[in-house]
């Protein structure tokens, strides 16, 4: 069974259409790679497929794991093993990173019937997961996201993933900003989770992510369509050629 | 970015006030209004000195001559104080009770429900000690043997008015004048009764001293007095936790706490006070117009305020402190918390008289449902107060569109070398923010929880631990679905 399947998604906000009709199957096991230009609405199917109430289905279907996303709230798809890696990941000043990522984790082992980590197995979970990501102490004692820099919000957020351990990981953008040795640490991260049950949406703008992180399958995302799939030359392609060729197709 | 939640924003609140019962006891009550013999007969019933009874009827002349404030960012319908009953205790055989099997166990069950476990309190040795306030009278003090070892007078204050007459008539007033404002001046008159705590030269108390204020008549105005010395080099930290049963009619509610601190010493005064709110349309709950201040009258005392106010209709209440001594220190740390129909006009003033003198403010207000939250806040600098230093951070969040925050930060300053700084922001709820918690597998009520304990987090590290875990349920409990 498809670990997730689209099919003639259309999505918008506010009444305002973005997604216009998308079909994406991911099989366990798989990375798929989505690329596009500015505003073609790569974070809105991230969006959508998280949960995010202001972003409406108006047609189409999502199965994740062969059951109707749409019926599952937000928190219950991440329970679901839904994880969704920020492309601008918010502060909650106040709440340390380590408490909340404790909350995070016994959230999602409740839902699974799991009994909750006490504080002991919870350290020794964060030991063994920090250390690939290169998260140090002093990050997990700050408030989650606050005053963290740019790379080091998309590392935390590899870290939290790790920690989850999802079925299907979606990185909107988590390449971008950051610097060439941070860049091999979140494709470590990245590939030390890859395994044949669990699979991988990656959005990115630049081939140098997929280098690291080898996609089964590469999506051209134009105007809230596919309008190309293919192998990962495709994205070696596009670094050539950009995306002139399908712009104004919508004829705007 | 116009949502699901905010529709949900809307659907406010509809957890039924926990603590809503009334307890079936016999009042002994003096019939309604306010004249010269109700203030006699309390006086009188309370069997206090002469001078307490001449002070109460100087003040009740003066009240008379006075008009309610209409300052404040707060509005309720007018007060009828002559249809209210100004004294209410509960009816004893002989003396009151000596140990808790002496007291009413109607009484005690109501406290267990709200969760004040005397009898374990009291088996718990030394951790907390109680002076539990049933309406006017108090009811039961436990752990008085272990502070009297110490020579720390920790008791009821009409019983401080029999066995520590020289103390109160010493300080009595002198923090809170009893001209001092109408409400204050009302208390003067009428006080029923509150806390009496003294702590001896060079004493630290081991332990937090704790009262449980409890409303219960109906139509009982309740007037605590709570007066609070520690002497030189002493520290207390005294806890201040509220309830009140579910009432249709306002019940007002108008105490005056002062506190003394001496040479080098230090007091902390934290409250919790969740009292009944009144309903999701503004019906019933409980008017609070309190005047709480701390005197620092000595060189490097320091009086330090935290509180976390969930509860009560209408809130009127600025803790303060007057930087007298050289060196002295005060703080204010506060979260309030408004929701439905609830108006809060809260925050703090700090007077610096004495030279090299410190205050802190730090206020988080959170309104939800149609609340007002306001903080209005004096920092106020005199001629004599060389090299005075204020910080004042005051921070609003806001759920929904329907709710109001507002701040009226004062400043005056009559000395040039005196520097104040006051920081200002105003938050809504991110949806994002619970957006990116849902993410993580927290369910909505949970992420509001969590971002708020967040906000709130500067405040809650000053309360002593026990006080923190309880502040930050109410929170939860009072913010309750306010968020879809
Ligand atoms: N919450 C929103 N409200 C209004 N418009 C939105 C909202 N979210 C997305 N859009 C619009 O939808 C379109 C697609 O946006 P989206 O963020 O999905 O693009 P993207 O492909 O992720 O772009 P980028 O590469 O810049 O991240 C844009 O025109 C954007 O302005
Ligand atoms: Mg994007």
């Amino acid at each position: 069974m498809a670990l997730l399947e689209i099919k003639d998604l259309h999505a918008g906000v506010e009444g305002i259409p973005i997604l216009k009709g998308i079909n994406l199957t991911i099989d366990p096991g798989e990375v798929h790679a989505v690329m596009g230009p500015n505003g073609s609405g790569k974070s809105t199917l991230s969006n959508v497929l998280a949960g995010h109430e202001a972003y409406k289905v108006t047609r189409g279907e999502i199965l994740f794991g062969g059951k109707d996303l749409q019926e599952l709230a937000a928190h219950e798809r991440a329970c679901a093993g839904l994880f969704l890696a920020f492309q601008y990941p918010v502060e909650i000043p106040g709440i340390s990173n380590m408490y909340f990522l404790k909350a995070a984790v016994n959230a999602v082992r409740e839902y699974r019937g799991e009994e909750p980590l006490d504080a002991m197995d919870f350290i020794e979970l964060v030991e063994a997961k920090k250390s690939v990501m290169k998260i140090r102490d002093e990050l997990l004692a700050r408030a989650v996201n606050s005053g963290f820099s740019g790379g080091e919000k998309k590392r935390n957020e590899i870290f939290q993933m790790a920690m989850l351990e999802p079925t299907l990981g979606i990185l909107d953008e988590t390449d971008s900003g950051l610097d060439i040795d941070a860049l091999k640490i979140v494709a470590d991260g990245v590939n030390a989770l890859r395994s044949p049950d669990r699979g991988f949406l990656v959005i990115t703008h630049y081939q140098r992510l997929l280098d690291y992180i080898i996609p089964d399958h590469v999506h051209v995302m134009v105007h809230g369509r596919i309008v190309k799939s293919g192998g990962k030359e495709l994205a070696l392609e596009l670094e050539d050629e950009g995306y002139a060729s399908w712009n104004g197709e919508e004829g705007l | 970015m116009k949502t699901d939640n905010d529709k949900t924003f809307q659907d406010l609140n509809d957890t039924e006030y926990k603590y809503g019962f009334v307890t079936d006891i016999e009042s002994d009550s003096l019939p309604p209004g306010l004249n010269e013999d109700i203030v006699r007969a309390i006086s009188s019933r309370k069997k206090e000195p002469e001078w307490l009874t001449e002070w109460r009827l100087k003040a009740y002349r003066h009240w008379i001559t006075m008009t309610e404030p209409t300052w404040s960012n707060v509005h309720y319908p007018k007060i009828d104080y002559q249809a209210l009953s100004y004294y209410s205790a509960p009816k004893q055989k002989g003396d009151g009770p000596k140990t808790l099997d002496e007291v009413d166990p109607e009484l005690l069950e109501t406290y267990e429900k709200l969760g004040i476990p005397l009898r374990e309190q009291e088996a718990l040795a030394g951790v907390v000690a109680v002076d539990a306030v049933f309406d006017s009278v108090s009811v039961a003090t436990t752990f008085k043997g272990k502070l009297e070892e110490l020579g720390i007078i920790f008791c009821s204050f009409s019983e401080a008015v029999h066995s520590h007459p020289d103390l109160v008539k010493q300080y009595l007033g002198t923090v809170v004048p009893y001209k001092d404002n109408y409400f204050a001046t009302l208390n003067s008159a009428v006080f029923s009764d509150g806390s009496f705590c003294y702590v001896p030269p060079g004493v630290r108390c081991p332990m937090e001293l704790s009262t449980y204020f409890r409303i219960n008549a109906a139509n009982t105005g309740q007037f605590e007095r709570t007066l609070l010395i520690a002497d030189e080099g002493a520290y207390v930290s005294y806890l201040e936790g509220c309830t009140a049963p579910q009432r249709d009619e306002n019940q007002l509610h108008a105490a005056v706490v002062e506190l003394v601190a001496l040479d080098n010493a230090q007091i902390k005064y934290s409250t919790v006070q969740n009292w009944y709110p009144g309903d999701k349309d503004g019906k019933g709950g409980i008017y609070n117009f309190v005047t709480k201040r701390g005197h620092c009258r000595g060189h490097h005392s320091k009086i330090s305020w935290t509180q976390v106010e969930t509860g009560s209709a209408v809130t009127w209440k600025y803790p303060s402190c007057i930087l007298k001594g050289d060196y002295s220190v005060g703080e204010f740390y506060s979260v309030a918390v408004t929701n439905h129909m609830q108006q809060a006009d809260t925050g703090s003033k700090m007077i610096h008289i004495g030279k090299n003198t410190s205050s802190t403010i730090v206020s988080k207000g959170i309104s939800a449902g149609r609340s007002q939250n306001s903080y209005r806040g004096m920092v106020k600098v005199l001629e004599t107060a060389e090299n005075a230093r204020n910080f004042s951070q005051c921070d609003s969040m806001l759920m929904g569109g329907s709710c109001g925050a507002h701040t009226f930060p004062y400043i005056d300053v009559g000395n040039p070398t005196a520097q104040v700084e006051h920081e200002a922001t105003t938050t809504k709820i991110g949806e994002d923010q619970i957006f990116y918690c849902n993410q993580r597998g927290l369910e909505t009520e949970e992420a509001v929880n969590l971002i708020v304990n967040g906000f709130c987090k500067e405040v809650f590290r000053e309360l002593p631990m026990e006080f923190a875990v309880e502040a930050q349920k109410l929170l939860g409990i009072s913010l309750e679905g306010s968020v879809g």
